[in-house]
């Protein structure tokens, strides 16, 4: 080997080793603090999770949970990067750290949580699977629809509930499977189906997609959990606090009334929990790596989570969803945030 | 009966000759064909009909929010509304002007080689131009760069017809040349390269290229080691690139084959080495047979670039489709596909037109 040669592979290995070390030693927090954002894996395209709007931002529940991490980690929410992920690539996309958050209504089961080297932090939106029926069949339960044909998207958890619900009931059915969800629709609206079942989140969505959408009811039944929530990398408990406790501190605020419009206002609030959450007095961001404002940031930046819920996907959007089990605890739901102290 | 004169030169029968005369010959020349005739023009008229009515009579073209969709037909407002998104993805607005202008560049090369009035000199510069310079340029304008005061723009917002076309250029301008040099590969003397060219094409073309981009962005990163990731962009267009020249290899191939032997011995007579026999004598005849082939590839990559929508990539077909599931809207999914078709058929169209007027001009040697 002459020397040139030489020199040159001793530099690559040496910055090979400098890549390897680097990258190891760095926590997730400081790799996005140098960056300078943070890099968020959302859907390619779900009606008020994530979609591209007209002036090609992205918006939706999921992307908003994303923006208040920036604004908890920055204090600014802009301060992010959305990779669109679909859903066969979103986990290796997290694993080899090409996101920081997996922000892409994604179902918390056992089997992701603990085998892929996962952590699920919280739920942002408690989904779960329903049944979209012409309205001419008259059925009202799931139950009814023995021998049924279905419309249903391929290759999600959508397909393998609707056999487990079927099974259970000692009920057939015909499963028409689309590639994606426009095309369910499409099939339902062409009569080549008698039900569709997907998340109940995007039932009504889809049902708006139809010449007449009273041509068609939504059965009030749900036959599985969806619990979707954000991602992160197991073996970083620091970055894996900081999303925990962002929409943590989102929940918190709701059940406190601090909004995005009142919250410079509760500053100056007497209220200790309300000063906690708000930084006016102790640190407790120190403790998640972040300053002790954070909480103020994200209530600033993206509001509460009763002000997220309300525009991506409340009453008054197209997809008009109820509360329902999405509403904090003390007001018929089942959302509960430990407290911050 | 003959009185001596000559018959007075008669026209042609009136079925036989105009309007009446032409349909006679090509739509009614036997009761089957006039049978066929009749069938397909009222299959044609009939689904003509309600789809121009549908798509231009009863449409709505003007307006700005889903609420100006009031009639029956298509609602071309929500491509008006969403245009840019088409064309630029997530390229931030302020910053679209730097997109413009190399659309503009790109078809002030692309435009002039479309008219004969240009002389041949200016439409070689322009080429050279074009696979040489262009790219560069362009980089540097869509992507930034900090010298020039450009912001940087990284590659995860590219997107729209802008991707599909960066995606389909940089496919073009590499595949072809790295396909001579595997065609020239597969056919060399020397043992090694031709067993590593045969080797790399039969690899290449022996998988899909959905297979090939579904491991580049799936399965590559976990060989990575951690935290280590190259861009996405750069992934497809090389996925891309390698999997098109394989292709291309073997149209160029084709065409080194169809030279006569002696062609090959008059390069070597004239005393030429190997790479000037081979740019000068074989390698202009042969491309030029394969014309068609070329463009066949070529165009074929152009559409193949849509796969890129399976690694999240939003090119021009992931865009609309990403946009049509708006719930504010009502069913739009035809009108946003019909979009992205016409957008895909002019782009095809051209290059079609483009390679046959290349062919007439070239038509100099062969002609049988």
């Amino acid at each position: 080997m002459s020397n040139k040669v030489k020199v040159v592979v001793a530099g690559i290995t040496a910055v090979a080793a400098m890549v390897a070390t680097g990258v190891a030693s760095a926590s997730t927090l400081e790799t996005v603090k140098q960056r300078g954002s943070v890099i968020c894996g959302v859907s390619d395209g779900l009606p008020g999770f994530s979609m591209p709007d007209e002036r090609a931002n992205w918006t939706g529940i999921d992307v908003d949970t994303c923006r208040a991490i920036a604004a908890a980690v920055f204090g600014d929410p802009t301060k992010i990067q959305f990779r669109s992920l679909n859903a066969r690539e979103r986990f290796t996309a997290l694993q080899s750290g090409e996101v920081d958050v997996l922000s892409r209504n994604t179902t918390w089961t056992l089997t992701r949580d603990a085998s892929l080297g996962l952590n699920f932090t919280g739920v942002n939106y408690y989904d779960g699977q329903g049944f979209m029926v012409r309205a001419s069949l008259g059925v009202k339960s799931p139950k009814e629809l023995d021998g049924a044909t279905v419309c249903i998207q391929a290759g999600t958890t959508t397909e393998l509930n609707l056999a487990d619900y079927f099974r259970a009931n000692g009920m057939s059915y015909d499963a028409l499977v689309f590639d994606t969800s426009d095309q369910t629709i499409q099939g339902f609206a062409a009569n080549r189906c008698d039900v569709l079942t997907s998340d109940i989140s995007q039932l009504a969505a889809l049902r708006s997609k139809l010449d007449d959408p009273s041509s068609a009811v939504l059965l009030e039944e749900l036959i599985s959990k969806e619990p979707l929530g954000p991602v992160v990398r197991q073996g970083d408990d620091q970055w894996f606090n900081v999303v925990k406790w962002t929409l943590k501190a989102q929940i918190n605020a709701e059940e406190l009334g601090v909004t995005s419009a009142n919250v410079d206002e509760m500053k100056s609030s007497e209220n200790p929990e309300v000063q906690r959450l708000l930084g006016t007095s102790g640190d407790f961001g120190q403790h998640i790596g972040l300053s002790a404002d954070w909480a103020y940031n994200i209530v600033k930046g993206v509001g509460n989570y009763g002000e997220m819920f309300e525009r991506n996907v409340g009453p008054d959007t197209p997809l008009g969803l109820p509360r329902g089990m999405n509403n904090l605890w003390n007001n018929g739901g089942i959302l509960y945030a430990p407290p911050i102290r | 009966m003959s009185d001596g004169k000559v018959n007075p030169v008669l026209p042609p029968p009136s079925l036989s000759v105009g309007v009446i005369g032409w349909i006679k010959k090509n739509l009614f020349p036997s009761w089957f064909s006039g049978v066929l005739t009749v069938v397909l023009g009222y299959f044609i008229i009939s689904s003509l009909i309600p789809f121009i009515d549908w798509a231009i009579l009863k449409a709505d073209f003007i307006g700005e929010s889903p609420a100006d969709c009031t009639s029956e037909g298509a609602c071309w407002v929500f491509i008006g509304t969403r245009l840019d998104f088409f064309i630029y993805g997530f390229y931030p607005e302020s910053e679209h002007w730097r997109v413009n202008v190399i659309y503009l560049i790109f078809g002030l090369i692309i435009v002039p080689q479309f008219f004969s009035a240009v002389s041949a000199r200016i439409k070689m510069i322009l080429g050279v131009f074009g696979v040489t310079v262009f790219p560069a340029l362009s980089f540097v304008m869509i992507y930034g760069s900090e010298t020039f005061g450009l912001p940087i723009v990284g590659t995860s917002v590219w997107g729209g017809l802008t991707l599909t076309l960066i995606l389909a250029y940089v496919g073009i301008v590499a595949a072809i040349p790295i396909g001579i040099l595997l065609a020239l590969g597969r056919r060399s003397d020397m043992p090694l390269v031709r067993a590593l060219c045969v080797v790399f094409i039969e690899f290449w073309r022996g998988v899909p290229l959905i297979t090939i981009l579904f491991m580049a962005s799936v399965m590559l990163p976990l060989f990575l080691p951690d935290g280590v990731t190259f861009d996405r962009l750069l992934r497809a267009l090389i996925g891309i690139t390698l999997f098109q020249s394989a292709y291309m290899a073997e149209v160029i191939r084709g065409g080194l084959q169809a030279i006569p032997k002696g062609q090959y011995e008059a390069a070597e007579a004239l005393g030429l080495g190997y790479w000037q026999g081979m740019g000068l004598i074989i390698l202009p005849q042969a491309l030029k047979i394969v014309i068609p082939g070329i463009v066949n590839t070529l165009i074929s990559l152009f559409k193949d670039t849509t796969l890129v929508l399976v690694i999240g990539l939003f090119d021009l077909l992931r865009a609309v489709q990403a946009t049509i599931i708006d719930p504010a809207w009502r069913n739009v999914a035809t009108e946003g596909y019909i979009f992205a078709a016409f957008v895909f058929w002019v782009f095809c169209y051209s290059m079609s037109r483009y390679s046959q007027m290349l062919e007439r001009k070239l038509h100099t040697g062969h002609k049988r």
